[in-house]
């Protein structure tokens, strides 16, 4: 068995709720999808029991009814664990993984910039990327964005 | 100490050759850095927005623009996902081709930082032979892509120019003359006391901090760990040729500096294979102009450490999402540790040695005391001047070793 089937395997034993959503899309490369409400459980225990000691990035994305976002974890032998969860659009509200990845900080700040999610637990801190003067409710990467709003 | 003694000084931000430019804020206690406050993204220039408003093939153009020194990273790293997407092999003539501009480009990354390093010290004569040197390998870059740097090699489905034997010729000539360069900074870099009394304990960032704080690349390897996305998660034509992680227990700048230096022998390892083992065939297929509906996630080490793209496809012409995580972004996080309790004199080689291209631009710094108005401004060469200043009346001094390195080269 290879190293992902053992990881999926795993997790689909943990987790039956969501073993239809775990896949390997290719070599190294595991997809798996968990509501906001699960997350919690499903994340530490990939982070703790199974190991993924870095955190390569978080990808938001606007699904228009729904925020997701893209936990991206890797192992050193090269497998990433993608672990996908949304969060609604009228409660964008998310809790920091900063006590799992200190480097997570800087990640969690760009999706409060640019999509205008919350993140709960993040300490006082500069914001990340947009300018301190940046209008409180223009959030660039969402669909619905247009940069002209920004000339009136 | 009295607290009139606490300063703050912003340092920065504007760059306008990152991604991610950075400020810090700098808390001084005396000469004692005291803690450092960091602002990043004064040149965020919305690229993962423009790449959502463009074609796939057009974003390949755009995110080669986000550096201008690991710009063949970022295009490769872009390509690879779109290709995972759209289900394209790739022919193995242009994986070895992708294989060898990166390399060639880490070479004149790694040399361009050594100069750098070398003038933040005090040891600019390093700066002026390194800089000399990386020439040489500026001259075959543009001689296989037409350009210095932004090299238009990659396309979706492979690469655009070809190379031929008498180019193969002048690239194995060229790699020669600077092994044996690398091979003589080295020996510097490892026997003379100066150098390593200067940058030894500074810039400390321990195996577990490296590691909590998601550091890559060399700044990560010169703390032992051994992480190298070509080994770990090889792409292009990296799991066809033999080459080391190069991991250094160091953990401060002496040992960054020794693992680029060492990963400069590496990369002629594999540029060596690479043009002897060319495979013959074609260098791209046809890639169709809408991208099945799909994601992907492509990592690829660039010479700072490992760069992150994840694209979406809906189907259409353009991607529905362009996510790039430039090295830097994560290793700038490590700085802010590796400064705590240190000295304002080593500011500039601490910041240097995560090699943010921070140094390349003068930027001015701001000193204010608290409780009062007036704002004292110096500027970054004065900082650089200061710090020098500072280690030469604490015993070292450069002088000596700029002239011994002047002798140390034949005169051609």
């Amino acid at each position: 068995m290879s190293q992902e089937e053992i990881i999926v395997n795993n997790l689909k034993e943990k987790f039956p709720n969501i073993a239809d959503s775990i896949k390997i899309q290719r070599p190294r490369r595991i997809f798996l999808e968990v509501n906001q409400a699960e997350f919690r459980e499903v994340f530490d225990y990939c982070v703790k029991k199974i190991g993924f000691p870095h955190l390569c990035t978080i990808t938001g994305l606007d699904k228009i009814e729904k925020f997701e976002l893209i936990y991206h974890l890797a192992q050193d032998n090269g497998n990433i664990l993608n672990i996908r969860t949304s969060v609604p659009k009228e409660k964008p509200v998310l809790k920091t993984i900063i006590n799992y990845y200190a480097g997570a900080e800087i990640y969690e700040r760009e999706l409060m910039d640019l999509f205008g999610m919350k993140v709960e637990g993040l300490p006082e801190g500069n914001r990340y990327p947009l300018p301190d003067d940046w209008p409180k409710d223009q959030f660039p990467l969402r669909k619905d964005w247009d940069p002209k709003s920004l000339e009136k | 100490m009295h607290d009139s003694h606490k300063f703050k000084i912003p340092i920065g931000p504007q760059h306008p050759a990152l991604k991610e430019p950075e400020s810090f804020s700098v808390a001084l206690k005396g000469e004692k850095i005291m803690g450092v406050d960091i602002r990043l993204g004064y040149n965020h220039r919305g690229i993962e927005k423009a790449c959502e408003e463009r074609t796939f093939l057009q974003d390949v153009y755009l995110v080669e623009r986000v550096c201008g020194i690991c710009s063949h990273s970022h295009s490769t790293c872009f390509v690879q996902a779109v290709e995972e997407i759209a289900g394209l092999e790739i022919p193995a003539r242009a994986k070895y081709l992708r294989t060898l501009i990166a390399e060639l480009e880490r070479v004149h990354s790694h040399l361009l930082w050594l100069g750098v390093a070398g003038h933040e010290i005090g040891f600019d004569t390093l700066l002026m032979y390194t800089w000399r040197d990386r020439e040489i390998v500026m001259d075959i870059l543009a001689q296989f892509t037409g350009n210095r740097v932004n090299y238009g090699l990659n396309t979706i489905g492979g690469v655009r120019r070809d190379i031929d034997a008498s180019q193969v010729k002048d690239a194995l000539k060229a790699v020669d003359t600077l092994e044996e360069r690398t091979k003589y900074y080295i020996e510097i870099a490892t026997s003379e006391v100066t150098i390593i009394k200067r940058l030894s304990g500074v810039g400390v960032l321990s195996y577990e901090d490296a590691i909590r704080l998601d550091a890559v690349g060399p700044t990560a390897r010169a703390s032992g760990v051994k992480r190298d996305v070509r080994k770990n998660d090889p792409y292009a034509a990296y799991a066809d040729v033999s080459f080391d992680i190069i991991t250094d227990d160091h953990s401060d700048v002496y040992g960054r500096t020794v693992v680029r230096l060492k990963e400069l022998l590496e990369s002629f390892k594999i540029i060596r294979q690479v043009l002897h083992n060319l495979p013959a065939g074609p260098i791209v297929i046809k890639a169709p102009r809408k991208i099945p509906a799909g994601e992907a996630i492509s990592r690829y080490e660039a010479p700072r450490g490992e760069d992150v793209h994840f694209v979406k496809s809906n189907g259409g012409e353009k991607p529905e999402r362009a996510k790039i995580r430039a090295p830097t972004l994560a290793n700038v996080q490590a700085v802010k540790h590796m400064l705590k309790d240190r000295f304002l004199a080593d500011m500039p080689i601490v910041i240097a040695a995560i090699d943010p291209c921070f140094s390349c631009t003068d930027r001015a710094i701001e000193i204010s005391r608290p409780g009062e108005k007036r704002k004292e401004v110096i500027t970054w060469p004065a900082l650089h001047d200061y710090s020098i200043g500072w280690h030469r009346e604490h015993g070292i001094d450069f002088s000596a070793l700029n002239k011994k390195l002047k002798k140390g080269f034949k005169t051609s």
